[in-house]
């Protein structure tokens, strides 16, 4: 006839419980604000070597003839359109998720392209695009005078 | 950003309580879009990365069950330095009703996008009735 009872009519409550909850729900506000990805549509992989970048989008469901790849100076610009099958009248959708409609993105890359040598495929929904560093950039090997 | 713009992020599938997957690796639920026709339930799925010969269809008793395996790929001689997104596995499971006429159910790929076109059953297409003057 302690705790539980005087729990019971709120004379003492026990913080407790209640202190969990309460961090319970801040961890899960907080783990949805540092959610590691960006909301921007198509999601993006940047993969980074010695002689440039490699791009990969998601992309599926894109017309290859429609896509847009453009690179001027250090950005790289992906814009093209989805399209959603055309319903005729009568039709009706029990559900749609995807997305359609026409998109764009720019990145910043960390150094200036080589716009001539960029190389564009686009298989299996996946977008992948190879990057080289321009000439002017390339790191370069200093010879020490004696 | 897609003009009707929903959430990009691919959604982690749910495995059975109590359950794991035999191999480690991610396993997302794809977006679908179903519409239905007058002859046809169709089923759109957003599958990047997927391509024929990774797509298993299977339906058992009610339940039509969508898998679409990735293949594992990766870049040599560079290093992934940003990443939005995570390759992985495909999975969902719908219940569909027993108007569709099992046998001529058809499924495509094509450029990472899952097409299942189910065929309704002869018995259930809705028919017009004619009215007979009296």
């Amino acid at each position: 006839m302690y705790g539980p009872v005087l729990w019971r009519f709120g004379r003492a409550m026990d913080p407790w419980p209640e202190i969990q909850r309460l961090q319970q729900e801040m961890n899960r506000i907080f783990a949805s604000a540092a959610q590691p990805y960006g909301h921007e549509f198509p999601a993006i992989n940047a993969w980074a070597g010695e002689n440039g970048m490699v791009v990969t989008a998601e992309l599926p469901g894109a017309d290859p003839e429609k896509l847009d790849i453009s690179v001027v100076g250090d950005s790289l610009t992906i814009s093209g359109y989805r399209e959603a099958d055309a319903l005729k009248p009568g039709e009706s959708y029990h559900r749609q998720e995807r997305s359609c409609g026409r998109f764009t993105r720019t990145i910043q890359l960390p150094f200036h392209v080589d716009a001539a040598h960029v190389e564009a495929t686009y298989e299996r929904g996946i977008l992948h695009v190879v990057l080289p560093r321009s000439e002017a950039e390339k790191p370069k090997k200093i010879a020490i005078k004696s | 950003m897609a003009e009707d713009s929903k959430d990009v992020i691919k959604q982690p599938a749910a495995n059975p309580t109590g359950t794991e997957r035999t191999r480690n690796r991610r396993v997302f639920v794809p977006r679908v879009d179903i519409y239905e026709t007058a002859d046809t339930i169709v089923l759109v799925a957003d599958m990047p990365g997927v391509d024929e010969t990774g797509v298993d269809i299977t339906l058992e008793k009610n339940v039509l069950n969508i898998v679409g395996e990735v293949k594992a790929t990766e870049e040599k001689e560079y290093s992934l330095s940003y990443a939005e997104y995570d390759a992985g596995d495909y999975e969902r499971a719908f219940t569909i009703s027993d108007e569709v006429d099992r046998d001529r159910i058809e499924a495509t790929v094509k450029n990472g996008v899952l097409r299942v076109v189910l065929p309704k059953a002869e018995a259930v297409k809705a028919r017009k009735i004619a009215i007979k003057a009296a």
